[in-house]
């Protein structure tokens, strides 16, 4: 059952205050400007164990992913496609706020929205990746994990696993007596496009990009934007307990389309690099 | 999603002989459960949703009370008998998520500072599923809420709006959510002119996005009059719809 609670951060009332003043003035507590989005750090291939991994940092939010490949059966009504799974969780590491346990709402819809962003964007072409189709199928894990919190986890977890996707070799996998095979060699996965999602927060009239976890705490309304490479839009989830006005919404959905581009030079920057 | 077949006619009917900006069916009762101190049941198209509201009561566990304002406590679930193949009755991930972009959708319109210290549950159960059951879930939660005489400051009204065979139509439904190529659920609190909901599966150019959100608003404006009637229906009876007809 969904349950509203306070913040688990108490921003105390003159920060607040503090805080609204600050952006009400065009400029942010730590300095930056509404629409500034802070350092990003995207190191690729850390983890050799995996098929493909990624450790992303935006500010002081830090996220691991790690792609791992398997054979198995399809999804049921995508019998021709290979499965893609994607899980994330907030580590006990990550904030004194967290304690371990089974994820809580958040955290399922943190793996959710990320999911949606990339199966929506069809970054990867599943129908590439079927071995018999409605028998033996790729099934791609990516699994995140948030060892450090501050905010903006939404993004910070999309950009980790789609540059550890991006960072991905798969194994050639071959069907011998109807079973999957491992060849042992390696191949680059189907990409097909590079989404990028962007958050934006409302504080009271003020729309800011990429928050921190002290302006997560004092946000009306939250909003993820997930776009593709040609631009368009894959996918959207508004969350918290506020509401936007439809122009908002707009502006929002514009800024979500320039601010991508600027990112997705830096995931393809960074990934390559990485290789 | 891949497309497989059209699903617009020469004609510009859909698949159930709807025109683009056509809503299915509606039918809101309110009421319809007793004990609950607010309830409505609504039937969107083949949706069948029960929604109740219990509260404000006493919070439990009571740690979980907030001292300035009241807890509002959601939960959507679907019955095993409401999708083609059987559905587990442990709630699933999505219905986690559906549970919490709905507590979401609905806190915006409730004065919860009114009721400090205490809880209000909402439960919504789908009995029959088609697609845009967090719409019909959300709408009718919301009528609920009002028969249950809880301080308001509007109505929550919602309705999808999506893209299919290329053209942006109103209220999609189960067979274009599923072989259509965008569906963007919307929440909007008609007086106030706010959204609360916002959600989209598929792609949309900037165009579209912005032709399908304000597609999405007309067709919560439409299903507000028919939550509008359900609640004078219930309380002024046969008497004002006699005096919408003068």
């Amino acid at each position: 059952m969904s349950s509203s609670r306070r913040s688990t951060i108490i921003v105390e009332h003159l920060r607040k205050q503090q805080m609204w003043d600050s952006i009400s003035k065009g400029k942010r507590l730590d300095g930056r400007a509404l629409d500034e989005i802070r350092p990003i750090e995207i190191e690729v291939g850390l983890i050799k164990k995996a098929n493909g991994s990624a450790r992303v940092k935006i500010g002081n939010s830090e996220v691991v992913a790690g792609v791992k490949v398997e054979t198995g059966e399809p999804f049921e009504g995508l019998e021709n496609k290979g499965a893609l799974i994607l899980s994330a969780e907030v580590l006990p590491t990550a904030s004194p706020y967290i304690e371990p346990g089974p994820p809580d709402e958040e955290t399922v819809e943190l793996a959710r929205v990320v999911d949606r962003g990339i199966r929506e964007s069809e970054m990867l072409d599943l129908s590439k990746l079927a071995l018999i189709p409605g028998e033996i199928v790729y099934v791609i894990f990516v699994d995140c994990s948030v060892i450090n919190a501050d905010g903006n986890l939404f993004d910070a977890t999309s950009y980790a696993a789609v540059s550890a996707l991006m960072n991905s070799k798969l194994p050639v996998f071959e069907i011998r007596d109807r079973k999957a095979v491992d060849t042992g060699e390696k191949q680059n996965p189907p990409l097909t496009t590079v989404p990028v999602s962007i958050t934006a927060v409302r504080i009271g009239e003020s729309v800011i990009l990429d928050p921190t976890a002290e302006e997560e705490a004092c946000m009306d309304a939250r909003i993820t934007i997930t776009t593709n490479s040609d631009q368009n839009f894959a996918a959207v989830q508004k969350g918290s307990t506020g509401a936007f006005t439809v122009e908002q919404l707009k502006r929002a959905a514009a800024t979500a389309r320039i601010k991508g581009e600027e990112i997705r030079a830096k995931l393809r920057e960074s990934t390559k690099a990485g290789k | 999603m891949t497309q497989t077949r059209s699903l617009i006619d020469e004609n510009g009917k859909r698949t159930d002989g709807r025109t683009g900006d056509q809503l299915r069916e509606i039918k809101i009762t309110v009421g319809v459960i007793k004990n609950a101190d607010g309830s409505a049941f609504i039937e969107f198209g083949m949706n069948k949703i029960v929604a109740a509201v219990y509260g404000p009561r006493e919070v439990h566990p009571k740690h979980m009370a907030l001292s300035d304002r009241c807890v509002l406590r959601c939960r959507y679930h679907m019955t095993p008998f409401s999708t083609d193949t059987r559905k587990n009755p442990a709630p699933s991930r999505r219905e986690v998520e559906i549970s919490k972009v709905m507590r979401e959708a609905l806190e915006p319109s409730l004065m919860l500072e009114d009721y400090p210290r205490a809880a209000i549950d909402v439960y919504v159960e789908v009995l029959q599923a088609d697609g845009g059951s967090r719409c019909a879930g959300i709408t009718a939660a919301s009528v609920a809420l009002a028969d249950a005489g809880i301080n308001m400051r509007d109505i929550v009204s919602a309705c999808a709006a999506g893209k299919v065979d290329d053209r942006i139509v109103l209220d999609i439904n189960d067979t274009e959510d599923k072989e259509g190529d965008a569906d963007m659920p919307v929440a909007y609190m008609p007086h106030l002119e706010l959204v609360t909901l916002l959600q989209l599966d598929g792609v949309l150019n900037e165009d579209q996005f912005n032709q399908c959100v304000e597609e999405a608003v007309k067709g919560c404006k439409m299903v507000y009059e028919v939550q509008r009637k359900a609640l004078m229906q219930k309380y002024f009876g046969n008497e004002t719809e006699l005096k919408e007809e003068q």
